[in-house]
């Protein structure tokens, strides 16, 4: 059956006009309807934030849980019910502070969720301070006088997890968004999507560089897997390796052609350009890579925790209570 | 050496079973439990390891010991005191002699009593006799190690392994004094190392030089035993600790309600054998997640259960404190859960391997906002899989996080356990919602007689919802902050809790004309029960009321409570049971015990503090 964005849409979302959560919520509705899997067969769940209210606003199963544990809650729900198509929505506060430890961990585990992290790099539902992926020095209701401490660069902190599926998206863009999404659904395993997304009351602006098309245009760089890592509002720029680093040229200076472009790869098993690709920001010269930036096949946890208990099933003389009972050393009183 | 032997017929005795942490104490007990259970003694057993990960071998802190009870007639404790200690080296000695009676028989290994051993076990010279205060005369002193040495020298087995069957002498010497069969423990020997035979003709011909050894010197103890049986209840019988228990209920729930079983946990001391047990069975296709962190383990159970599956999370105190928010979200969503607490001493840290009951108010009330949650409480290493069963159906039927407490002393206690028959167990029956309410049906949605909601599990069309930690509507299932409707959901949940059928408290001994009621809650049942038995004994007019559902209490909670002059409520913690029932019966002023030890109570100790209420 083919389905629409509307077979996947409920209520009427309650974020403040402007979010950046409007425009990822449409472009969610829009990937399920492409994708289509049953909205009975999906479950959304996120944890406390204003962008995890999102599951209200789903016409699948959901849950709208407690603070920072939506990637352990649907490690659960996947591990139990493989069948499910499960979507972890959080925010940056939800996932990457109080959450932290579960993102982490469902990454190494490599548990096949496909887990949005909508970035705003502030806290929002309780009115303005700063998130750990708020820049040093960021000012903000908790830091007066700008923070000291270093942010968390989500894309590091996946591939330190050993994560094998990082895409990045900005939540204006619908088409990269969808694109995104359905790549994430398709990778069999832990799926990390990065939305950058503006907070319109208390952090405005901090995606501003990429959030216009014209922006992304002019600063960020669409990367596909296989294709040359070219930039630039005409392509006249392109990515090269020097030394252990990257290097923005221009195509036609210096004898530079398309050839000499790096080409991108998002199933290299080793990270390392990938990080670099990840890692690129304005303030450095370089564009904001956007686009499924690592995509690498594994085992997933659910799948070999199923094909364990298939196996030992096998190998087991045991199937059932009254079996386990009789695996005892048993005696009889007459 | 005693002149003559007599056969000395006993009631009850104890065996403490204790050497070096390598020397098989935990084997040459089970045998002998075995052996004993086998005959139709009822026994009870409790292992006590050392708090050390590796102790350095004959070091004081690596004795581990193994207390095995057994009785003519039911026995409810692993005893006191023992009658005999079996001591394989200096250290087990000098560390285990406080657990022998005054006249206990003491058998020791002279081989492992040189001046090294001595030395490890700080003893200051070589008369270690007389340093501890033990009469020789009731020392069976066998040079063990030379002796196993002899009986295998022809076997083609080096030192090392043959040292390994030190702990079957032993036990042939314990059989001799009990006048036990060998037949049924080369029986359990065949079965066990059914695959290594020559390892079971070893430990074989080694029991049997115990026993020969016993039988042809007499000793130098005046008696053999014969523990005679009465009450003999046939059927087929398994050793079982508390804990395997505990597992064993939650797969026997989970394939009666035909759920998958899901366990969300994370090591801990002393739940983790929980874990361990759930893991080894992934032919019943069980599903452990070994978690990140406590927090985890209870989430991650919450979205199976979410999921369609029994979720269960296991641990103790300290989990539980992290395990809170997660088992909150069930209570406002409404989803099956259980929660097994195995507790142990606090706080913090506190005592990680000793037993207390001291997270019963956590249990009760330990989570924001108003948070109502069925408590269950198991009495002894075979309760727990009753109370396992019965928390799984309870949290299934009712919609509900159950909380599931035993303690160390339960959980790592073992008891012979008759087999039980799945079929003889309630059917377990979740609430599915009807396909009929299909169109009609939102997430809280009530059976009017139980107050409990429908579970419309993900997967089936039509019935997609959304659930969360936010107060919800009482018809819709949306998002409400309205004052009249959290207070009626509230009402609802609170309601929903307090309709769950429980038995009623039953109460043993004097029923109808006690001077004192003896009122416990979970794993002190044995410590009490024996307690009440001796004082009877004495000729007082004694009962006990033993709680093993806590919330809600029993109906019958005030009319028993109500119905004797004097009434002690005795409890491992400072009065946490005694509270509970305070606030929920008017008028209700107990006497208390309390005793905070981690340890298990001692019965002599009871009896004496019951003693002094009867008499005030």
């Amino acid at each position: 059956m083919a389905y629409t964005a509307q077979d996947f849409k409920k209520g009427q979302p309650r974020w403040c006009p402007g979010c950046g959560d409007h425009f990822f919520l449409a472009s969610l509705h829009k990937a399920m309807a492409e994708i289509g899997v049953e909205p009975w067969n999906t479950a959304v769940i996120s944890g406390i934030g204003c962008s995890s209210r999102l599951p209200h606003y789903m016409a699948t199963y959901g849950m709208n849980t407690i603070h920072g544990r939506a990637a352990a809650i649907a490690t659960g729900c996947k591990v139990a019910n493989p069948n499910l198509t499960v979507w972890q929505v959080s925010g940056d506060g939800d996932g990457l502070a109080i959450g932290g430890n579960h993102f982490i961990h469902a990454n190494r585990r490599n548990i096949n969720l496909n887990m949005i992290l909508l970035n705003n790099r502030i806290y929002g539902l309780t009115k303005g301070q700063y998130s750990p992926t708020s820049p040093r020095g960021f000012v903000s209701k908790s830091s007066p006088y700008g923070t000291v401490e270093d942010p968390f660069r989500p894309a590091e902190l996946c591939f330190g997890a050993r994560g094998h599926f990082f895409a990045r998206a900005v939540a204006t863009d619908a088409p990269g968004t969808v694109e995104i999404l359905k790549a994430a659904y398709n990778h069999k395993g832990a799926a990390v999507c990065e939305i950058l997304q503006n907070c319109v009351i208390f952090n405005n602006g901090t995606h501003d560089a990429v959030y216009s098309k014209e922006g992304r245009a002019k600063n960020a760089i669409y990367v596909q897997h296989g294709k040359p890592l070219i930039f630039g509002e005409n392509n006249e720029f392109g990515l090269m390796q020097e030394g252990f680093g990257l290097k923005v040229v221009k195509i036609g200076e210096n004898g530079i052609t398309e050839k000499d472009i790096l080409v991108h790869d998002a199933h290299c098993e080793d990270n390392t350009l990938q990080l670099k690709l990840a890692l690129m920001g304005n303030g450095d010269g370089f564009p904001v890579a956007l686009g499924v930036i690592r995509d690498v096949d594994a085992p997933t946890y659910d799948d070999c925790v199923t094909a364990q208990i298939e196996e030992v099933k096998t190998q087991k003389k045991y199937h059932n209570f009254a079996e386990l009972l009789e695996t005892n050393d048993i005696w009889e009183v007459k | 050496m005693a002149e003559k032997l007599e056969m000395k017929e006993l009631a009850e005795v104890a065996v403490r079973f204790s050497g070096d942490s390598g020397d098989g104490m935990q084997l040459a007990g089970n045998i002998f439990s075995t052996v004993s259970a086998t005959v139709g003694n009822s026994i009870s057993t409790f292992p006590d390891y050392p708090a050390d990960i590796r102790a350095p071998q004959g070091s004081l802190t690596g004795v581990s010991g193994f207390q095995v009870h057994i009785g003519a007639e039911m026995v409810y404790t692993p005893g006191d005191k023992c009658d005999v200690l079996v001591a394989m080296n200096a250290a087990a000695l000098k560390t285990q002699y406080k657990f022998a009676k005054p006249g206990a028989a003491i058998i020791i290994d002279t081989d492992a009593f040189g001046a090294a051993d001595l030395k490890k076990a700080a003893f200051a010279s070589e008369d270690y006799l007389g340093e501890m205060g033990i009469d020789p005369d009731r020392v069976i002193a066998c040079p063990i190690t030379q002796m196993v040495k002899d009986c295998l020298a022809d076997s083609g087995m080096d030192v090392k392994a043959m040292l390994k069957c030190r702990n079957m002498f032993a036990l042939g010497l314990v059989c001799w004094l009990f006048d036990r069969d060998l037949n049924i423990a080369f029986n359990f020997l065949k079965e066990k190392f059914a695959k290594k035979p020559g390892v079971a003709e070893a430990n074989i011909k080694v029991i049997q030089a115990g026993y020969d050894y016993g039988h042809n010197t007499h000793s130098s103890v005046a008696n053999v035993y014969r523990i005679e049986t009465k009450n003999k209840v046939p059927g087929r019988y398994m050793d079982i600790t508390g804990n395997k228990a505990t597992a064993y209920g939650f797969i026997a729930a989970a394939e009666k309600a035909g759920l998958k079983l899901y366990l969300g946990s994370y090591p801990i001391t002393p739940a983790t054998d929980v874990l361990h047990e759930l893991s080894k069975h992934k032919s019943l296709g069980v599903t452990t997640v070994q978690c990140e962190d406590e927090i985890a383990g209870c989430a991650s159970a919450v979205g199976a259960s979410f999921a369609g599956a029994l979720g269960v999370t296991s641990t103790s105190g300290p989990g539980i404190c992290l395990k809170s928010e997660a088992m909150n979200l069930a209570v406002i969503m409404e989803l099956p859960l259980v929660v097994l607490d195995v507790q142990r001493g606090g706080p913090a840290t506190g005592l990680p391997t000793k037993s207390e009951q001291t997270d019963l108010l956590q249990a009760l009330f330990g989570r924001n906002g108003e948070s109502p949650m069925p408590v269950i409480a198991a009495t002894s290493p075979t309760d727990c899989f009753d109370a396992a069963y019965s928390a799984a159906k309870m949290a299934l039927e009712h919609m509900t996080p159950v909380i599931l407490m035993t303690d160390a002393y339960v959980a790592n206690g073992s008891a012979a356990f008759k087999l039980p028959n799945l079929a003889d167990y309630p059917a377990i029956n979740p609430p599915y919602v009807p396909e009929e309410l299909k169109g009609s049906w939102a997430p809280y949605l009530r059976n009017p007689e139980t107050g409990v909601r429908y579970w419309a599990v993900p997967g089936r069309e039509g019935f997609q919802h959304i659930l969360g930690g936010l107060e919800k509507d009482n018809k819709t299932g949306a998002i409400s902050t309205d004052p009249e409707n959290h207070n009626l959901m509230t009402h609802l949940r609170q309601e929903k809790i307090d309709k769950i059928q429980v038995p009623d408290l039953e109460v043993l001994g004097d029923k109808d004309d006690a001077d004192l009621l003896i009122v416990g809650f979970g794993g002190t049942y044995g410590h009490l029960h024996a307690a009440m038995d001796e004082l009877r004994a004495q000729g007082k007019k004694v009962a006990l009321a033993h709680f093993k559902f806590i919330n809600p209490l029993p109906k019958n909670t005030a009319e028993v409570l109500k119905k004797y002059p004097k009434v002690v409520v005795a409890e491992q913690n400072m009065g946490q049971l005694a509270g509970w029932l305070r606030m929920k019966v008017d008028n209700f002023v107990p006497e208390q015990f309390n005793q905070v030890k981690g340890q298990p109570f001692a019965v002599a100790e009871l009896v004496e503090a019951f003693n002094a209420i009867i008499n005030k």
